[in-house]
């Protein structure tokens, strides 16, 4: 069992306020992942842990059975990609040019992008259907466009790991289902792993595979959503009345919520 | 036609012209002044220079020979190397601080630099001889980024506003002791006054060496991190997530660019806008690609700083200051900028 992601009492704090407290989990590869939780209950830093842009004050994370530690940044990048919340792009770059950054930790420092770089570049463009702006520029793109497009990038990195920071924030429902159908379809073809922060409780039903619930930078519990989704965690967690049923139309799991 | 804005055709091209153009804005340059002379007798005394074979200089005036290569090529050619400094300084706190209104003195290297000369002058240290006043600014400018680094991190993290904030503060600190070094200077001030507008007046060889050693040293690195700096475009947790040592680089780049400025500051004088409006006018046209900007931005702001202290040397009836000169046309410039910014779309 060292495949994928382990976490062992992982700890960090900004400062002196804690945002994730002693966390051990086991994350095998080949699922999509739903992080739930209050805004501000660490899920970002939980995964800023993952992907080493924080290393933990106490505790260990590893990948693949080893410590992140030992992995550099760039071969760190040949495996796990973020989509980070925040994607402004300050100077007017093209679509076509901020997706092939995703091939960045491929190409050597003075190399340029060969055909292979080109090809992956183009797919998750497709993929995420936005190759006829290719040639646009970022900055002019609103925001959910620009959303997509750093999603777009993400898939291009093509790494066996996809983190996504509540990726669908400002998409509309189309795109918000079709960013998860891609990660589905990225999950059992090609035997990825997803971990996702989400904030719609029905799309993580609907989607995810195993829900990880967070509160107060610790986890609450953890599971196949089928045994973790239910109205006592909902309230615990998030402190709403919900009944969660089986949906025949949606086919999923679904959360309603006592307004 | 937008695509074709970066692409690598036009890119080539516009590298060409731009080189031709230096080495053509080196010898017109080199020709004008009180006394005129023709390119191709420029080119004829620089060749004798070379290869050392006086037939060249056949049919010359003898003085010529002495105007080109002691009094106007070294002065020159500092204003064609300060000019590269300053617009490859710009295009890398551009890049750095994400925000396309930076320049090499926004960290307050230039208030730093105006403390140490204006020091040295009141002084009147002169235990290096000529060297002393750009010693003084480059150990003022040094000093100043030190300072201003320290203030701005916390936990090994810089933030593009923490620094921007913590240069202002240093900066304001700066002029106020500057302005003090000016009251108390009596006769003096002048000479600080006219050290600080800027001037390449009087250079010498060794200070063309001097500083052509630092803006090198300064572009190689600053090429060797081109692509990261692309990559950082994106905001630190993304960059981070692409295999970018964010923190690093950006620390390496931020004094790199810092020392560049300071380097310039202090052969020439603070000479202000060609860090600024260098790196944009080059962005519309090849494109935010560092890798290319740096490139074009380096031979631009030669043209341009070498056009500003030609017209103040050869053109206009009185010499202005170059920094003086530089400011007057790229102060309405920053305005039209700065408007055009608040007016546009897409910028959030």
């Amino acid at each position: 069992m060292t495949d994928g992601f382990t976490l062992t009492n992982a700890t960090f704090a900004y400062d002196t306020k804690p945002a994730v407290r002693s966390v051990s989990l086991q994350l095998p590869p080949g699922k999509l992942y739903g992080l739930v939780g209050p805004n501000g209950c660490g899920k970002s830093t939980l995964l800023d842990l993952l992907i080493a842009n924080r290393k933990p004050q106490a505790g260990e994370v590893e990948y693949q059975g080893r410590s992140l530690n030992d992995f550099s940044r760039r071969d760190l990048a040949r495996e796990v990609a973020l989509v980070p919340q925040d994607f402004g792009i300050n100077f007017a770059f093209t679509v076509m040019e901020v997706v092939l950054m995703g091939r960045h930790p491929y190409i050597p420092r003075f190399g340029m992008p060969q055909s292979d770089d080109m090809l992956k570049a183009h797919k998750a463009m497709a993929e995420i259907g936005i190759s006829e702006m290719q040639d646009r520029l970022v900055p002019e793109l609103s925001g959910g466009e620009k959303q997509r497009v750093v999603v777009a990038r993400s898939l291009a990195q093509d790494t066996p790991v996809l983190l996504l920071d509540e990726a669908t924030s400002n998409l509309d429902i189309q795109h918000t289902l079709e960013i998860f159908k891609v990660s589905r379809r990225r999950v059992e073809e090609e035997g990825k792993t997803v971990i996702a922060v989400v904030h719609n409780l029905n799309l993580a039903a609907a989607y995810c595979d195993e829900l990880i619930f967070m509160k107060e930078g610790a986890i609450h519990c953890a599971g196949p959503k089928e045994e973790v989704l239910n109205a006592e965690n909902i309230r615990a967690v998030f402190g709403v009345e919900s009944r969660v049923q089986f949906d025949d139309f949606c086919g999923a799991w679904q959360v309603s919520f006592r307004y | 036609m937008r695509a074709k804005r970066g692409s690598e055709r036009s890119f080539i091209l516009i590298s060409i012209v731009l080189l031709l153009a230096v080495i053509g804005a080196v010898v017109a340059s080199t020709g004008m002044g009180y006394i005129k002379i023709q390119p191709l007798e420029v080119l004829q005394i620089i060749m004798a220079r070379l290869s050392g074979d006086a037939s060249f200089l056949s049919g010359l005036d003898p003085v010529w020979s002495v105007v080109v290569m002691d009094v106007r090529l070294p002065r020159i050619l500092t204003a064609v190397v300060v000019g590269a400094g300053l617009a490859v300084s710009g295009t890398l706190f551009q890049g750095i601080l994400l925000n396309p209104l930076a320049d090499p003195y926004t960290l307050g290297i230039s208030a730093g630099a105006a403390f140490g000369a204006a020091l040295a002058l009141l002084a009147n240290i002169a235990i290096l001889g000529p060297y002393s006043v750009p010693l003084f600014a480059f150990i003022g400018a040094v000093a100043t980024l030190i300072v201003v680094l320290h203030l701005s991190s916390f936990d090994g993290q810089m933030s593009a506003n923490t620094l921007i904030l913590s240069g202002v503060i240093v900066g304001a600190i700066l002029s106020a002791g500057l302005s003090f070094i000016k009251y108390m200077a009596d006769e003096q001030v002048a000479v600080i006054i006219f050290w600080l507008m800027g001037s390449f007046a009087s250079k010498t060889w060794p200070e063309v060496w001097l500083v052509l050693w630092c803006v090198l040293a300064g572009v190689v690195v600053a090429i060797f991190y081109g692509r990261d700096l692309n990559i950082m475009s994106l905001g630190q947790r993304s960059s981070d997530s692409l295999g970018v040592d964010t923190a690093r680089v950006r620390k390496i780049l931020l004094v790199t660019a810092s020392l560049l400025a300071a380097a310039c500051v202090s052969v020439s004088g603070i000479i202000g806008f060609i860090g600024l409006i260098v790196p944009h006018l080059m962005r519309s046209l090849v494109g935010p690609d560092n890798r290319k900007l740096l490139l074009v931005s380096m031979l631009a702001g030669a043209i341009l700083l070498l056009a500003a202290d030609t017209l103040s040397r050869a053109v206009l009836p009185a010499e202005v200051p170059v920094g003086v000169l530089t400011a007057l046309i790229g102060g309405p410039f920053f305005c039209y900028i700065f408007r055009k910014r608040q007016m546009g779309i897409g910028h959030d």
